[in-house]
């Protein structure tokens, strides 16, 4: 069996949890995840001492996680605070389930990054190899930097334009002002795009996601069970990954063939097509990466992610209504985790002003390093 | 002459040959000794083919813009009294790309530096041990 698939015996969420975004001082990445962990415990209907796996991710202090929150799990592991391993943490959370080690995990996540100052770039955050002797002294660093430098690669080789990243940056803010928990509740106009100034040229501000305080928790738990919860389940279909880390951090394709790696598995596995798919959410760390993944998992093709963009396509009431909520842009940099629960709650129909008709099939694109897709669905057979 | 403030490389026993050579205004590169690949890092051991064992080979600083960006924000000590300045990713003729800065331009702005500008290494000397690899525009 493969670790998740349109089945009723697969993996569903039962619960989601988010704490509020912006700057919260009074509160640090452990008591934010138990803040969203109790949010979505209370969404499933459950107490913590029904959840038997626990894996927590950016909480680095899990010892006061447990000891506050009192849990004995069976499974209890941490991962870093990085977001191109958030879809990794959820598949282990899916993999420990179908596997029958436990019954009910709890995926957590919390990050202060905003009362603590994280930097995204300097000299305490690079990657890989050469960064120091090749890099910094150069003055290059920052994924921001990277995606300037892709974007211009993308602009030079298929005549992408800086309106057509606008386009994307306006149309999560539009999703945003649905969204009371959205940090930004401003409209911005293409022409406010294009006065923003730059921070890593060619990309502007607007073109940057929001480092921010909050927290994400799902539930998840067997399929069979998952009828016995108080919301609709949101069974997950699809989970697959490739990394490209091999490549670098600025690979020939823009990551287009581990995407396509990704995708010859994921809609496969969750029995649907792009057709069948009603809502995206895609990891939107900087715009440029919005158009490499749709490329990369056939949403259009290679070369033309900035037409598909353009007349509103990602916008609610286009095509493909995209990062509903305002997306790592407009909502908060949840590093991948408030996406993943956009997902669910467009696929369980809560989401008020918002809420994509019928969104029966929703699917979160990462586009890398560690490319990775996650189809929810309504349904299973 | 002043302290220089901008970051340095930590140069160790595996770099330091490079960092020796462009003392020397020469650009050397690792060179995997099985399937022949260039490296832009200093281990021993090959991305490409897997096999161990590399030597420093000359290139000759000659190669392309591949793509570019130019910083508005600084995010080392040092830097910011340089802001804005651009970085390069130049890919060498013999086919490994070098994170550099484009010097010799009118103004250091973007268009000036395009994706495919033939460009040719200099080497800047910013203290006693440390010389860095920049490139200008090759004058036609
Ligand atoms: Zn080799």
């Amino acid at each position: 069996m493969s670790i998740a698939s349109n089945r009723s015996d697969s993996v569903a969420v039962v619960g989601v949890g988010t704490t509020d975004f912006g700057r919260l001082p009074d509160h640090d990445k452990t008591s934010l995840g138990i803040w969203a962990l109790r949010e979505a415990a209370a969404d499933a209907g459950i107490s913590l001492k029904d959840i038997d796996g626990l894996i927590v991710q950016r909480i680095t202090d899990y010892q006061k996680f447990v000891q506050i929150t009192n849990m004995s799990p069976h499974l209890l592991n941490c991962t870093p605070g990085a977001g191109r391993i958030t879809g990794g943490t959820i598949a282990l959370g899916v993999q420990a389930i179908l596997s029958g080690l436990v019954n009910t995990v709890a995926v957590v996540y919390g990050n202060d990054g905003r009362t603590a100052g994280a930097k995204y770039g300097g000299k305490d955050d690079s990657y890989g190899t050469g960064a120091d002797q090749f890099w910094s002294p150069y003055g290059m660093t920052s994924p921001g930097a990277v995606h300037a430098m892709l974007y211009q690669r993308h602009a030079k080789l298929y005549g992408t334009k800086p309106e057509q990243l606008g386009a994307v940056s306006v149309a999560f803010r539009k999703h945003a002002l649905h969204n009371s928990k959205a940090v930004m509740q401003k409209p911005i106009t293409m022409e406010d795009y294009i006065a923003a100034k730059f921070i890593a040229e060619p990309l502007r501000l607007l073109d940057y996601c929001l480092i921010n305080d909050g927290g994400v928790a799902m539930i998840l738990t067997r399929g069979d069970r998952a009828k016995d919860f108080p919301k609709p389940p949101v069974y997950v279909r699809g989970i697959a990954q490739t990394s490209r880390l091999a490549q670098g951090e600025l690979p020939d394709d823009f990551g287009f063939a581990a995407m396509q790696s990704v995708a010859k598995r994921v809609f496969p596995m969750a029995g649907v097509t792009r057709e069948d798919v009603k809502s995206l959410m895609i990891y939107d760390n900087f715009t440029p990466i919005v158009l490499f993944c749709l490329e990369g998992f056939g949403y259009c093709p290679v070369g033309e992610g900035g037409r598909f963009v353009e007349g509103g396509r990602l916008e609610l009431g286009g095509q493909y209504p995209t990062n509903t909520s305002g997306g790592h842009l407009s909502e908060s940099y949840m590093q991948g985790w408030a996406l993943n629960v956009e997902a669910v709650r467009q696929v369980r129909g809560e989401l008020g002003s918002r809420q994509v008709p019928g969104a029966d099939v929703v699917q979160y694109l990462q586009g890398g390093p560690i490319c990775t897709s996650i189809i929810y669905g309504r349904d299973v057979t | 002459m002043s302290e220089y403030r901008k970051p340095l490389p930590p140069i160790n026993h595996l770099s330091r040959p490079f960092w020796e050579a462009t003392k020397q205004g020469r650009l050397i590169l690792p060179r995997c000794n099985h399937c022949g690949t260039f490296h832009t890092y200093f281990e021993p051991w090959c991305s490409t083919c897997g096999e161990e064992g590399v030597h420093f080979e000359e290139l000759s600083g000659r190669g392309k813009i591949w793509t570019n960006c130019r910083f508005h924000r600084s995010y080392f000590s040092g830097m910011e009294e340089s802001l804005p300045y651009n970085v390069a990713m130049v890919e060498l003729d013999e086919g490994p790309r070098l994170m550099t800065n484009i010097v010799g331009l009118e103004h250091g702005t973007l268009d000036e530096m395009p994706i495919g500008m033939e460009v040719e290494a200099v080497f800047e000397s910013v203290t006693d041990e440390v010389t860095l690899v920049k490139f200008r525009p090759v004058r036609k």
